[in-house]
């Protein structure tokens, strides 16, 4: 098990070392430190001095490879490849253009990211699984085939509405819930209700939908007839054997989102004012800041791998079938 | 080519080129699956079905107007000599010039729907008084004389409308039902039995229903718009039903062209690593798990600011602005699609992998057949049909995708008509006092009823193709 973990986390090298070679091209081979110094300055004020000083003060000034005027090793770290890509393989992520460190502004836009994504990923997947199980229980009759269609109907709304949706009628209209705005402790409960809620609807349709699918795959397997033959009622077969098996693909597959809910929602922490890693990553988006957004590629492909990693793991746990070589 | 002659000057944008490119593909497939049986056997399944005919209906309307509204022109301009012709610099289409008063009819601001008069009160010159009242529209029922006449003439109109789509489907009913019941050799009132009863094998009640729903549409909206903004005006005063409609272009484009660009991707990479084996195994999950594990939003985010860097250090390829809104769109396409082709491909992987151990694939490896040829007539023909559910299962996702994206703020240009567009317009107009919520409301109505027709089509052809369905009741 060890070893096979060992293996799995070796593996992940070299796709964190693709990842970074591929970041590095778009951000500064495609689009060479002058374009962003053009961008970022406007139209109105670009002269090549301009130009010289932007990337001066934000230390894109040093050849992209290979810095044939320093000696020895600073050859290869006096450049903008080790300082700002090779860096980031121990998370260092320099500054913003704002000038706050990166890697604290990370540490501290974690919580309030999960705050929201935590309890949006657990009470999403328990109103999943109960409706899919509905679903399920009442399998080819018009309540089922109702389901699917509201399922369907609720999938084809975009996100954006839900939220505007939320906010205009709960927090606007009947003054339930504050609009938007974050706290900390219990305080903030009153900020968390309405985006968790609004997350979890937009969810439903799929998710329930989806899960449907994988009982009703396991629904027809023989240890289900076996089960019904030993005279077991519909609702311990469902509860007792299709539940506990069909968990087996939906927690494996929830489990590679896990370590990305540190990342936040983009469109629902922006919307709601929430300060977490999603609106910093929309906001340097908007702003053209490229330091943060490819700090934010850095770690969201961190993250995956970690998920990809624990998936593998999960799966032996969960299926002491799968043997792990 | 000299186009001299012409009142105008056809301009081929690269999206248009694309989707005219994929018409005569969609086209071809068609001619080719008629001619075998057991190609057209899963699609006739598909026609069976009334929740998938009922959609294809509502989304063939959708294709229609996006098709006539990719063959864009420029108008010659009046004083423009006859050797030397100046065209104006506004790129139309094919759908602009049918729709015609509704795009140039632009008030001065905010107006509701089906008002009369603006959304906001202004100063207006009275008998040498300033008044402070809501000024009349421009254009929006600018034929009333007073206000009480506005609620009679709206119902009128629309009654005249929705009668008229029913007197059209009810003609069209009777032809169909006359040129049915010929082919079947049963009496009228025969064939009438069989399709109140749902005997059909067509369903032909849903596409009676349906047909007859969106002509009634169609009339009421064209009696509607004739003499009022149907869905109001937003900010400048633009209909936003022209809005609305010119948005059906871009989010079929963004559904269509991006699958195009996934699938030479998927298709190649896919059967190729699970064929081929080995290093070309390795080298081909290295590439796809690397580009899945970016976030995909940052990727696109990323390459749209290279387009944008582009396009204004190369001012001089793109002469007009409706060149330039295209190639970011097409650029957002492609990137979408670099993102989106590893589940395809891993699907397609697996699926090879089985299908390389097959005793016949083995057989004609025996005999020699290239690896080309087994591939193209062993391997492909029978991950075909993962293919195409993938394809219009992924199209009303990236419809979706492209609202958030623009949101984000790298989505397509903000000067393109579009859904995302115009819902992030309105964020700002449900702060305000009172709320402006029909562009809101319109952008919605469209993508919902695109979307939703989009996913009951995608259950229907899932159904029919995947043989694992085949077999539940």
């Amino acid at each position: 098990m060890l070893a096979y973990i060992l293996r799995r986390l070796l593996y992940a090298i070299p796709i964190l070392i693709g990842v970074n070679l591929l970041t590095f091209a778009l951000f500064f081979v495609v689009n060479t430190p002058d374009d962003m110094a053009r961008l970022q300055l406007g139209a109105k004020h670009v002269t090549p001095d301009a130009i010289a000083r932007w990337k001066v003060e934000h230390g894109y000034d040093k050849p992209l490879l290979l810095n044939t005027r320093a000696n020895g090793s600073a050859q290869f770290t006096d450049t903008i490849f080790f300082k700002h890509s090779a860096a980031m393989f121990v998370f260092e992520f320099g500054k913003g253009d704002d000038g706050r460190n990166i890697g604290n502004e990370i540490r501290t836009r974690m919580g309030p990211s999960l705050a929201i994504a935590l309890p949006v990923f657990v009470i999403g997947l328990l109103v999943n699984i109960t409706f899919a199980l509905l679903m399920v229980f009442f399998r080819s009759t018009y309540l089922d085939l109702w389901g699917v269609v509201l399922c369907v109907v609720l999938m084809s709304i975009s996100g954006l509405f839900y939220i505007i949706a939320g906010q205009y009628f709960i927090s606007k209209l009947w003054n339930l819930l504050p609009i938007s705005g974050f706290a900390g402790g219990i305080d903030g409960l009153r900020f968390i209700v309405l985006p968790v809620l609004i997350g979890v609807v937009a969810g439903i349709g799929s998710g329930a939908r989806w899960y449907r699918t994988i009982f009703l795959e396991e629904i027809g397997k023989d240890y289900v007839r076996t089960a019904r033959a030993k005279g077991l009622s519909e609702v311990r077969v469902l509860f007792r054997h299709v539940l506990k098996n069909g968990m087996i693909p939906i927690l494996t597959g929830a489990v590679v989102v896990l370590p990305l809910l540190f990342m936040g929602s983009l469109i629902t922490e922006s919307f709601f004012g929430i300060p977490g890693l999603g609106s910093y990553t929309i906001d340097a988006i908007q702003a053209q800041d490229f330091a943060v957004v490819r700090a934010m590629v850095f770690l969201g492909s961190f993250l995956y791998i970690v998920g990809l990693i624990l998936t593998d793991i999960s799966y032996s746990w969960a299926d002491p079938r799968v043997r792990l070589q | 080519m000299n186009t001299a002659w012409l009142n105008f000057d056809p301009v081929l944008l690269w999206t248009d080129a694309l989707i005219l490119t994929l018409l005569a593909g969609v086209l071809v497939l068609v001619w080719f699956i008629r001619r075998h049986e057991h190609l057209r056997a899963p699609w006739r399944s598909v026609a069976q079905r009334p929740m998938a005919m009922g959609s294809a209906l509502v989304l063939s309307v959708f294709v229609i107007i996006g098709l006539l509204d990719s063959l864009h022109y420029r108008e010659k301009l009046p004083d423009s000599l006859a050797d030397a012709p100046h065209y104006s610099v506004d790129v139309l289409s094919v759908f602009d010039a049918m729709v015609g008063d509704l795009r140039t009819q632009q008030e001065k601001t905010y107006s509701e729907p089906l008002a009369m008069q603006l959304y906001a009160k202004e100063f207006v010159q009275r008998d040498g008084v300033a008044v402070r009242e809501y000024p009349r529209l421009k254009f929006g029922g600018s034929h009333l004389r007073h206000a009480s006449e506005r609620v009679p003439d709206i119902t009128r109109r629309s009654l005249i409308g929705l009668a008229q789509g029913l007197a059209v489907s009810l003609l069209l009913f009777g032809l169909l039902a006359a040129w049915q019941a010929r082919r079947t050799q049963n009496s009228f009132g025969e064939w009438f039995m069989l399709w109140g009863e749902g005997r059909l094998d067509w369903p032909g009640r849903t596409v009676a229903v349906i047909v007859t729903l969106l002509l009634m549409m169609g009339g009421l909206l064209i009696h509607l718009a004739a003499a009022y903004h149907v869905f109001g005006t937003d900010k400048v005063g633009q209909d936003v039903l022209y809005i609305s409609l010119k948005s059906i272009r871009t989010g079929l484009v963004i559904g269509t062209l991006t699958t195009l660009v996934t699938l030479p991707l998927a298709i190649g990479l896919g059967i190729a690593a699970g064929y081929f084996r080995g290093w070309i195994d390795d080298v081909i999950q290295y590439v796809y798990t690397v580009l899945n594990s970016i976030p995909g939003v940052l990727l696109i985010a990323a390459a749209v600011l290279i387009v944008q860097v582009y396009v204004e250090s190369n001012p001089d390829l793109f002469d007009t602005a409706a060149r330039r809104a295209d190639i970011r769109l097409l650029a957002l396409c492609l990137i979408m699609g670099v993102t989106s082709w590893t589940g395809l491909a891993r699907l397609l992987r697996g699926e090879s992998l089985k299908l390389r151990t097959l005793d016949y694939v083995e057989a004609a490896r025996a005999f020699g057949v290239s690896h080309t040829r087994i591939i193209s007539r062993h391997i492909f023909p029978n991950v075909f049909h993962l293919v195409l559910i993938a394809i219009v299962l992924d199209f009303s996702g990236l419809v979706l995708a492209e609202a958030v994206l623009s949101y984000v703020g790298v989505g397509v240009d903000p000067s393109m008509h579009s859904w995302g567009n115009m819902i992030n317009g309105s964020r700002l107009e449900l702060a305000r006092e009172p709320v402006v919520w029909w562009q809101l409301g319109a952008a919605f109505t469209f993508m919902f009823t695109l979307v939703l027709a989009a996913n009951l089509f995608a259950d229907g052809v899932r159904d029919a193709f995947d043989p694992r369905q085949g077999g539940r009741q």
